[in-house]
Order: structure tokens, then sequence, then C-alpha cells
């Protein structure tokens, strides 16, 4: 081995002299820890897809009712029950407006001296399904994040102050969430909805009644684990307010697995939305959510399938798409994960 | 554990007693009369209809005398629905084909998913492991009843494998509700076991194993999985809950004569004890089930009961 250095070529190397300033510098820019967790988001794939993919099924739910001709609850009983016609698609074969009458395919348009192409087709009524498909995706995502914001306020409220001032209060607030997490949460949302007028609020209130106490109980526990922290006890030592060290300490370090759980409520909501409209109890007529037009679809699943292919197809994207970033966020946010 | 066990029975009872008094009052201030038609009865037939029922004696008595009834496992009498049937027993006879397409739908979404979860572990980032994995999202994002009517359509309708709906043909009817209902369950199980799997394979006595010489097989079934399977039963709560509340919906679509059925219709026409016994059943079925699991938990898990036992 020794021989072997005097081969080397001794002017390609230079003598670097020890400097301790040298070796105490940080050569890379320091990374927030959300710059980081963007940073291994952009890595999955499958999260960024799903971004994108909700970021265009939130434009659709406020463009579609714009760019489309008519009005969501317009009826023009003549055009009822037509099959989706788009203009360029159409030379492929498929919605190209044929359907079957009697048991014959026929170009229900032609049939019916329809001009205009309804891109979703149209219901019973003769009401646009490509307006109604996106007014639906509207309210669907509006009940469920105002859910989720309220699940979320009061969770994160209830479950701080459970975890922060612990003793007595926490050993209160838990005695009362353990026998609210007890009822099961289906039992619950069907009772306040039938003494309730059904309706966007009625739902809201349903979703939320006890919707909190998941994340009350996953802050409560953060919060536990981080207050008797040395970086706590120091700020305390300096002399800060309760109030600072919850926003300022706490706060920060809590929030992570806040928007985790958020990104799993969200999902949640859509879904009891939906259940809850299919088995009767959801929004009225002429109101529509993604569950109403579901259920309206099935009732014709038979003879008009289409009328459920397009609120089945936008509801299920937005449950896989919200799933696949609530995971990314998951790994992304828990330092756990990390490697 | 005695005393863990204990604590819970308690917090069982007090949940259990606290969902019957809500749902009793609740009931008592919802709109309308449970009574058919009762504007155009008499005063005085209305008053013996109300004596029929037990609607004329003061709240408090009522509540106390159906609390009574409830310890006792009697819910009362149907009003309008099954005219003057107890509840109990109406309950029960739709017990059956519910139990039966829940019993299937939980068997084969377990079996398969752990299956499922299994070879992607082995086989993890190959397109098995993918192909598993996109299963797993697509049946925990797809709601059942999406899920339910496009078997239905497909495979019942434009296929005609399947009975398209009602509760006929034995077996085969049950096959396509049991399947709707197996999604989630098959997919929360595919996903825990891949994680829990994967965990082990990385720990050190699978390591010692491979070094003492094991072969492949060996390691995967005797070492990894039994270890993978035990963390399972924690997610078995949430896969019943899911079970129940795709019955409402499935049941509906597949026309079965289950409970779930009968829950939706008694919502729609307004029959208050029977929504009230079929409430205090749900909840009694999922709080028993949840609590049989955590017990459950900690008699199977040593390092649980060790940890469980003291606090």
């Amino acid at each position: 081995m020794t021989q072997n250095y005097d081969k080397l070529p001794q002017d390609a190397f230079t003598r670097i002299p020890r400097d301790t300033q040298e070796a105490e510098k940080i050569s890379k820019p320091s990374v927030s820890f959300w710059q980081d967790a963007w940073r291994s988001l952009k890595k999955n794939k499958g999260a960024i897809i799903s971004l994108i993919l909700f970021g265009l099924i939130v434009l659709m739910s406020f463009l579609g009712p714009v760019i489309s001709p008519y009005e969501p609850n317009d009826q023009t009983i003549t055009h009822a029950n037509l099959p989706p016609k788009i203009p360029v698609i159409e030379n492929l074969g498929i919605m190209d407006g044929v359907g079957t009458l009697g048991g014959r395919e026929v170009d229900l348009y032609e049939m019916k001296n329809v001009e205009q192409n309804y891109w979703f087709g149209t219901d019973g009524l003769g009401r646009d399904m490509f307006s109604r498909v996106w007014k639906g995706t509207q309210v669907s995502l509006f009940i469920a994040f105002v859910a989720a914001a309220i699940d979320m306020l009061i969770g994160v409220i209830y479950g701080g102050i459970s975890g922060y001032f612990g003793g007595r209060v926490d050993d209160v607030m838990q005695r009362i969430v353990e026998i609210l997490t007890g009822i099961p949460n289906l039992v619950v949302v069907i009772l306040f909805i039938l003494i309730m007028d059904p309706g966007i609020l009625a739902i809201i209130i349903a979703l939320t009644i006890t919707g909190w106490t998941g994340m009350s109980r996953v802050v409560r526990g953060q919060v536990l684990k981080y207050k008797s922290q040395e970086f706590v006890l120091a700020a305390r030592t300096l002399g800060a307010s309760d109030t600072r060290i919850i926003w300022k300490h706490l706060m920060p370090n809590v929030l992570g697995v806040i928007i985790i759980n958020t990104m799993f409520t969200i999902p949640g909501a859509i879904f009891f939305e939906a259940f809850l409209s299919f088995i009767g109890l959801g929004l009225q007529a002429p109101d529509a959510s993604l569950g109403t037009l579901i259920n309206d679809g099935y009732k014709l699943i038979q003879y008009q399938p289409h009328i459920l292919l397009f609120p089945a197809v936008v509801l299920s994207l937005i449950m896989i798409a919200f799933n696949l970033i609530g995971d990314g966020l998951r790994d992304a946010l828990d330092p756990k994960m990390k490697d | 554990m005695a005393r863990y066990i204990g604590k819970r029975l308690i917090y069982m009872f007090i949940t259990l007693a606290l969902i019957a008094t809500f749902t009793f009052f609740l009931m008592k201030i919802l709109p309308g009369s449970p009574i058919a038609s009762a504007d155009k009865l008499s005063p005085e037939q209305r008053a013996v209809v109300e004596a029929r029922y037990g609607l004329d004696q003061p709240l408090p008595v009522q509540y106390f005398d159906y609390m009574f009834g409830l310890l006792q496992g009697d819910l009362g009498i149907s009003i309008n629905q099954f005219k003057g049937a107890n509840v109990t027993d109406v309950i029960l006879s739709r017990m059956g084909p519910s139990a039966q397409i829940g019993f299937q739908g939980m068997l084969l979404g377990t079996v398969l998913g752990i299956l499922f979860g299994m070879v992607a572990a082995l086989r993890q980032n190959t397109w098995v492991d993918y192909g598993s994995t996109i299963v797993a999202i697509i049946g925990i994002s797809i709601p059942s009843f999406v899920f339910a009517s496009m078997l239905q359509y497909w495979l019942g309708l434009k296929l005609d494998l399947f009975p398209v709906a009602l509760w006929k043909d034995g077996f085969m009817s049950s096959v396509l509700p049991s399947i709707a209902l197996a999604m989630f369950p098959l997919a929360t199980a595919a996903r825990f076991i891949r994680t829990e799997m994967i965990e082990v394979l990385g720990s050190d006595y699978i390591t010692l194993a491979k070094a003492k010489g094991a072969s492949g097989s060996e390691i995967a079934f005797k070492h990894a999985f039994r270890n993978a399977l035990i963390p399972l039963i924690t997610v078995l709560g949430p896969m019943a809950v899911s079970i129940l509340t795709g019955s409402l919906v499935v049941e509906q679509i597949f026309a079965i004569p289950g409970i779930g059925e009968q829950f939706v219709k008694s919502i729609m026409v307004n029959d208050f004890s029977i929504i009230m016994g079929t409430t205090i059943f749900f909840s009694v079925f999922l709080i028993v089930i949840i609590l049989v699991v955590d017990i459950l938990y900690g008699v199977i898990d040593p390092r649980i009961r060790l940890s469980g036992g003291k606090s």
C-alpha cells in the first residue's frame, strides 16, 4: 500500500491548512421544515398528480356552470334524457349522442331535433348534466371544507387546552371525549339530520357535532409530548406567557399533524354528505350535490347510465385525489418517516 | 387487565345510556305525530290510541318506562310501519341477510386484503406491489354505493352473472352485495399488512433467521407474517363500522330485506320506535365490537398486556 503513494503525482495535490472556521461553515443553504416537506412531497408522483387533478376539479366546479350555456336548474322537457355529445370526441364513437331506444341504437339528438350539444347529456327533466355535475361538485366541496374547518377549529382548541393545562381540566375533558367517541358517528349524523330542516347547514352541523373529537385527541397527544420538552421549559424560564408558548412554540410543531388530519377529514365529509343524500337525508330538490345526483342517476341506471356515470366519476376522483394527497403529506410531514 | 375491562364496561354503559336518553328526547321533539293520520281522529279516538302506546303518560314516566324496557331487551312497539309488532322481533327477523352479507364481505375482504398486502410487501416496488397499492387506494376512496351500483350494472345487468337484486336465489343473491361490502376491509387490510410486513422484514430477528439459513418462505410465513398479523386486529373496529354504514346503502341498492334497508325505510315513514330501536341496536353492536377488539389485542400481544396491565 505505502509504495503506491510514491507513484502519485505530487504536484496534483495542494496542502490545505487546518482551519476550524472552515469546518463550521454551512455549505448549503439551510432548509426550513416546510421547504423540506415540499421537497419530499414533490418526489411523490401520485400526490402531485392528485394535487393537479384536484386543482382542475375545483376550477371546473366554478367554471363549469359558467361555461355551460344552460343553467343547472333550467328544465327543457323536450330535451329530456339525452345521452352525452361532445363535438370532437363524437367522431371516436363515444359520446356521440347515440342511445338505445326500444332496444335499437339511434342518434337521439337527430330524432328529437336537438341542435345544441349537451356535453354530459341531460336528465329526465331535460336539465343539463354538465352544469349540474359541476354545481353539485361545488356544493359537495363547500360542505366538506366548511365541516373540516369547523372540526379543525374545535378540535385544536379543545385538544390544545386539554393537553396544555393537563391535570383535572384534562381529566374532565378527556372523559367527555371518551364518551362522545363511543357514540357511532353514523348514528349521530342520522339523528341530527332528522331533527333539523334538511339542507346544507343541517349536514354541516351533523358532520361536525362529533367529528372534532378525532382532531382533539391528536392535538392533545402532540401538545402533551411537546410541552414537557426543554425548549418549552426554556421559553417559560425566560418569562414567556401561556399564549406565547402556545402560539410560538407549540403550534408550529403541531401544525403538521393538524394538516394531515384535516386532509383525511375532508374526504370523510364528502363521503358522508354523498351517503346521506343517497339514503334520502341530504339536500332537497332542486339543490344538487354529487350525492343527490348519484341518487337520481342510480334510479335510472338501467336506461340512462350516463346520469349516474359523471357524478360518480367526479366523486371517486375527488376521493382518490384526497387520499393520495393525504398519504403524500403524511410521508412528507411526519419526521418519523424520514430516513 | 380486569380493572381495565371493568373501566371500559362502565364507560360502555354510560355511553349507551346517553345514546338511549338522547335518542328518546330527540324523537319526542321531532315535528309531527307518530300516529298516522292523527288529524282525522276525534279527541276520544286519539286518546285511545295514545293510551295504547303509552303516549298519554307524562314524559318522565315514558322515559323511565322506555329505559326499564331497554334493560330487559324490550325496544318498544312499532307504531306505523309494522303496526303493533315488537321492535326487537322486527330487528331479529331481519338480522339473517344482514349478518350473512356482512360476514361474507368481512371474510372476503380481510382474506384477500391480507394476501394482497403480503404479496406486495414480499415483492416490494414491483408491478405486483403497485397493482395492489392501486387496488387499495381505489377500495378506500370509492364509496360503497358507487361500487355497488357499478357491480349491479356490469355483473348483474350487462353480463347477467348474478341476480340483479332481491333476496331470492340464496347464496347467489349475496355475492354482489358481499363484494361491494368487501372493498373497504380489503383495502384497509392490504395497506395495513403491507406496512407491517415491510417493518417486520427489516427487523433484527428476520436478519437472524436469514443468517441461520431459514428459507424464504419459512421467513415470510413463520416469522414475518405472524407478527404482522397481530396489529391487524386494531383495524377490525373501523372495518365493522364501514360494513355497517355500507349495509344501509348496499341493502337498499340490492333490495335485501335486512336491518339497514329497514332502518332507511323507517326514517322515510317516521316510525319513531323502529328508528330508536335500530339506533340503539347499531350502537350496541359497534361499541361491543370495539371493546372486544381492544381486549383481544391486549390478550394476544403480551407486550401490550405488560404495559397496559399496570395502568
